[in-house]
């Protein structure tokens, strides 16, 4: 990475350490959220901009991720940390199983087989057999953690603080994959699937592990939700969840790590400005949302980002 | 120095009861204005719901172009949170701590208040009659600011329970519900009420909201042999219920939850001749109810729908709820005159005795106390003739 | 034995709901090679259209009629202005902007109309046919689908406009060369497939009541169907509704019990695809390296 790269980061990173203390705690509580959505946007990006697999259905892995830590700090007493990586290997191990089938579904197909799996989720949540674990339809309250070692922050910042610090985590994590040999397959099979195979790709674990590794991501995410919101029910994951991340992501910008972040803000701050604009329909300004970004940038915002920095460094060429 | 008339003035301020009424605010009241906060699901799957959110907000409309509660204008604040509970979280911390509403009135949905539930408790901001009928808001040494208002489900399952086995002892008993908390409440009232005698359930069988039709499920409770129905169904599956129950020639004694009753918005989408015979409870008038047609209440609030919420539809029991836990409210603000703490809001709304709106059944109340914070208790059994819902038996509960 | 076959017509009842969307659904791709998600709210507008023509005293068959012609110009016009800008768009900034219309449907409707259910009327007599198993109209609106197959099958076949609008969707370049306006064909495909859909939930409102979220619940057996059958055969979408229609309730009643029925029906629907991964009826395609 360039210098020159690496400063607007640094500039951001400094703006989101400062961030709790320039604003009240429920913007905090709300940019928190921003960060889970990021690194479940990324989990998806991986696997749809990156690798070319689409899925509907990544909200299951979102709530996968999201119960387990329910379970384990309501009737297990874990930690809130350390349900992270447990989250993000169950969610891992259930990606890699889920993509094995898949392999043989390409496009539209393997669209229908992940929505079934973000439709057929909440109902296993619900079932009734498995009520002791879930909590079934009445959900699971979880506590919020509280700031370690007395420092003088509150609860909502230092959640936050925890969050930034997992996904800064999690997207030099991504950044290092995506540059290396696996990343490049991954790109590899998108664009050529037949010429990847042809050159010696191992397309079948590398196409499965880009499922795992992506609901590995999600999952995590999903657990750094549930701690946030305090609380998981059937009814926060169903299909519109999936249908959203895919939405943040088309916004946001495919196969771009930084769209991750424009696709987090952009499904968590524009319904509630299209609740402000519009009381009477606000999902109808939404959508009018919608239709604005993909006819202006149908490359999402990174996209446009892109080609807008593109175009200064060829004026500043061209002097 | 004109004394005598200084020392009127002064002795005649005295004497007068506002200069005695402290007023205190809390957060969110001031001179000129309540705020309340509210979440309803104004999209999504439960969107049909919605429509509370607005009657109450028009109620409010209204009561502000007559003047305010005691000269203040209230100030309503309401917010889609979709029916998805992280929604519900974000917008009730917006309504507390940044629209600094005074408290949260009419949160929609069971998960949704779970999911505020401890947060309202901990931050000392009443969550006031919640549009739930859930049991568990009515625990008032646990959670101190949350309160309910309707009879909660499982009481009224209770009492169908004890219906049937006052009528029909060896009844066969099949049961579809919603799968969720409120057809779960109501199915753990009815084998509650039955108690040892719950193996009378023959068969029970649920449904999803995203279901397009229950008519496979009608189909299976059929095929059990029951020949008593509990319908544990929202407006919509209510009527395919009711009308695939007739036309499959399924006759059984039909039991039907309050949520459903509404003449206008379920019995007559599924055919009135179909609906013959059907058993509910209910403690609210129904305004699609010939026979209160001319009830100066339901005109009062035929009217008032007519200025202030036209495209509201009168024969949806929604509007009739909305109206009357607003009136509630109203009451309890009246009631608290010019101590807008939050602390008294609690105070006064657990302090109603007997207190009723005019848009209730004959016979029903609204109680509470410091031990109880369940408003309304009782209801009253009601049998559709295929015209009106005709009240029999006494007023039961509390 | 009774109770299984009455959950089996049930089944090929609520089949035929899912047949007539997947119909619409299969209509869409055939002509754009898209599949739309909010072919289920065109369908619902449509309705509710119908609807205030008949509460405002268009007879039945009117209003149908009136209905269909307004949904192809919806259709059409859907096309020319929402969907035009991004045609040469990626694939999925395309999915984007049909969920974008999706929404926009539903909050619309639901502002206009409000959510709560309305009764629609039928054609069909009232009485039950086939004893209590099917009401007439269920068994009329599965005839109704019928008959909008074997129209779109004869048009798809036998038709020069036909046959030009599968080339326009199958090889716009090609196409383009011989002389297709290929451009308007798309826009004819969307009038077709969105007249369909109204037809669909014409005949879907009155057995599930009208609710701006009628379609929703429906829209992903319609989806199952249509892959399960072959997406781009419209025979295939119908066998594959029944087929779903008729799983699902077996399932729930005989099997899994209702709260996993439909997991499970999925879950056999994606082994089909697993097994034949182009549906039972669907053409192998070869694609060049």
């Amino acid at each position: 990475m360039t210098r020159r790269q690496l400063i607007p980061i640094a500039v951001l990173l400094l703006a989101a350490c400062a961030l709790p203390f320039a604003v009240s705690d429920y913007r905090v509580f709300q940019f928190n959220l921003v960060l889970v959505y990021a690194i479940a946007l990324l989990g998806l990006n991986l696997l749809t901009g990156y690798n070319g697999q689409i899925s509907l259905g990544h909200g299951a892995f979102y709530a996968i991720g999201a119960y387990c830590a329910a379970i384990l700090m309501d009737k297990y007493g874990v930690p809130y940390w350390a349900t992270l990586p447990v989250a993000g290997a169950v969610c891992l191990l259930a990606g890699f199983l889920f993509g094995l089938p898949a392999l043989r579904l390409e496009g539209l197909y393997l669209a229908l087989a992940t929505f079934a799996l973000g439709v057929s989720l909440p109902a296993l949540l619900k079932y009734h057999h498995l009520e002791k674990w879930t909590g079934g339809v009445q959900g699971i309250v979880i506590n919020k953690p509280e700031p370690p070692f007395g420092l003088p922050i509150n609860a909502d910042q230092w959640l936050y603080y925890f969050t930034l610090a997992v996904a800064v985590l999690m997207f030099v994590l991504a950044w290092n994959l995506l540059r290396g040999r696996i990343g490049r397959a991954m790109v590899a099979i998108r664009d050529q699937h037949v010429a990847a195979e042809v050159m010696g790709v191992n397309t079948a674990i590398v196409k499965s592990l880009a499922f795992g590794v992506s609901a590995m991501y999600t999952g995590i995410a999903g657990a750094l939700g549930a701690i946030a919101v305090q609380y998981v029910a059937p009814d926060s994951f169903n299909i519109f969840v999936s249908i959203v991340f895919l939405v943040g992501i088309v916004i946001g910008g495919l196969a771009s790590i930084s769209g991750a972040i424009y696709g987090a803000l952009f499904i968590q701050f524009v319904p509630n400005i299209a609740d402000e604009i519009s009381k009477a329909a606000p999902w109808a300004i939404f959508g009018i949302f919608l239709l604005g970004f993909m006819y202006v940038m149908p490359m999402g915002i990174a996209g446009a980002v892109r080609m807008a920095v593109a175009r200064l460094q060829r004026k500043a060429q061209n002097r | 120095m004109k004394l005598v008339p200084i020392a009127a003035l002064v002795a005649a301020a005295l004497a007068s009861p506002t200069a005695f009424a402290q007023k205190k605010y809390d957060p969110g009241a001031n001179d000129k204005e309540i705020r309340i906060g509210n979440t309803n699901p104004y999209s999504g799957p439960a969107s049909a719901y919605g429509t509370i959110g607005k009657t109450i907000g028009a109620y409010f409309k209204m009561v502000n172009d007559q003047g305010g509660i005691n000269g203040r204008k209230v100030v309503w604040i309401s917010y889609d949170d979709g029916y998805s509970p992280p929604k519900t979280v974000e917008m009730v911390r917006k309504l507390v701590e940044q629209d600094q509403v005074l408290f949260v009135f009419q949160t929609l949905g069971t998960p949704s208040n779970t999911a505020i539930h401890k947060y309202m408790n901990m931050k000392k901001v009443p969550q006031m009659h919640v549009a739930t009928g859930a049991t568990k808001w009515n625990d008032p040494k646990n959670f101190p600011w949350t309160m309910g208002w309707q009879p909660n489900y499982q009481t009224e399952g209770r009492i169908y329970a004890t219906h049937i086995l006052k009528n029909n002892p060896k009844a066969k008993i099949g049961i579809l519900y919603q799968n969720d908390d409120y057809g779960k409440d109501y199915l753990k009232g009815m084998k509650d009420g039955l108690g040892d005698k719950a193996g009378m359930i023959v068969k029970e069988v649920s449904y999803e909201v995203s279901d397009p039709t229950v008519d496979s499920q009608i189909v299976q409770l059929q095929a059990s042999g029951a020949d008593t129905f509990f319908n544990i169904t929202t407006p919509k599956f209510a009527a395919q219920a009711i009308r695939k129950a007739y036309d499959t020639g399924w006759k059984p004694t039909h039991y039907i939850n309050n949520v459903s009753q509404s003449i206008g918005s379920v019995l007559t989408p599924a055919g009135l001749e179909k609906s013959v015979g059907l058993i509910s409870t209910y403690y609210l008038k129904d305004s699609s109810d010939e026979q209160w047609k001319n009830d100066p209440a339901i005109r009062e609030l035929a009217a008032f729908m007519k200025k202030y919420y036209p495209e509201g539809d009168l024969a949806n029991s929604f509007h009739i709820y909305g109206y009357t836990v607003a009136q509630t409210l109203h009451q309890v603000l009246k009631q608290a005159g010019n101590n807008l703490t939050r602390a008294n809001i609690m105070k006064q709304a657990a302090s109603m005795k007997g207190w009723r709106a005019d848009t209730m059944l004959p016979g029903i109340r609204v109680n509470t106390d410091g031990g109880d914070f369940a408003p309304i208790e009782s209801v009253q059994l009601i049998r559709f003739n295929g015209k009106n819902w005709v009240r029999f038996g006494e007023i039961l509960g509390k | 034995m009774d109770a299984l076959l009455h959950q089996v017509l049930a089944g090929l009842a609520t089949g035929g709901i899912y047949a007539s969307l997947a119909l619409a659904l299969v209509m869409i791709y055939h002509a754009t090679h898209h599949l739309n998600f909010a072919q289920g709210e065109l369908a619902m507008f449509s309705t509710y259209f119908a609807w205030s023509l008949i509460n405002a005293g268009v007879p039945y068959w009117p209003a149908f009629l009136l209905t269909v012609v307004f949904a192809f110009v919806l259709g059409l016009v859907i096309e020319r202005v929402i969907i035009r800008p991004v045609e040469n768009a990626p694939v999925l900034a395309v999915v984007v902007v049909f969920i974008a219309l999706l929404v926009i449907l539903n909050s619309v409707t639901g502002w206009i109309f409000s959510y709560t259910i309305k009764p629609f009327p039928s054609p069909f007599p009232a009485e039950p046919i086939f004893g209590k198993y099917m009401s007439a109209h269920e068994a009329g609106a599965i005839g109704v689908t019928m008959v909008v197959l074997l129209v779109l099958y004869a048009f798809f076949r036998f038709t020069p406009l036909g046959l030009a609008m599968r080339a326009a969707a199958q090889n716009p370049a090609s196409a383009r060369l011989v002389g297709i306006r290929v451009g308007w064909m798309l826009a004819l495909g969307w009038g077709l497939a969105a007249a369909v859909g109204s037809v669909a939930g014409m005949m879907v409102a009155p057995i599930v009541y009208l609710d701006p979220n009628m379609m929703g619940g429906i829209l992903l057996y319609a989806f199952a169907a249509a892959l399960v059958g072959g997406i781009d055969s419209p025979g295939g979408a119908v066998v594959g509704g029944f087929l779903v229609g008729v799983l699902e309730n077996v399932l729930g009643a005989f099997v899994i019990g209702n709260e996993l029925k439909l997991a499970v029906a999925l879950v056999l629907i994606i082994g089909v695809l697993v097994v034949k991964p182009t549906g039972i009826f669907g053409k192998v395609f070869v694609t060049r390296v």
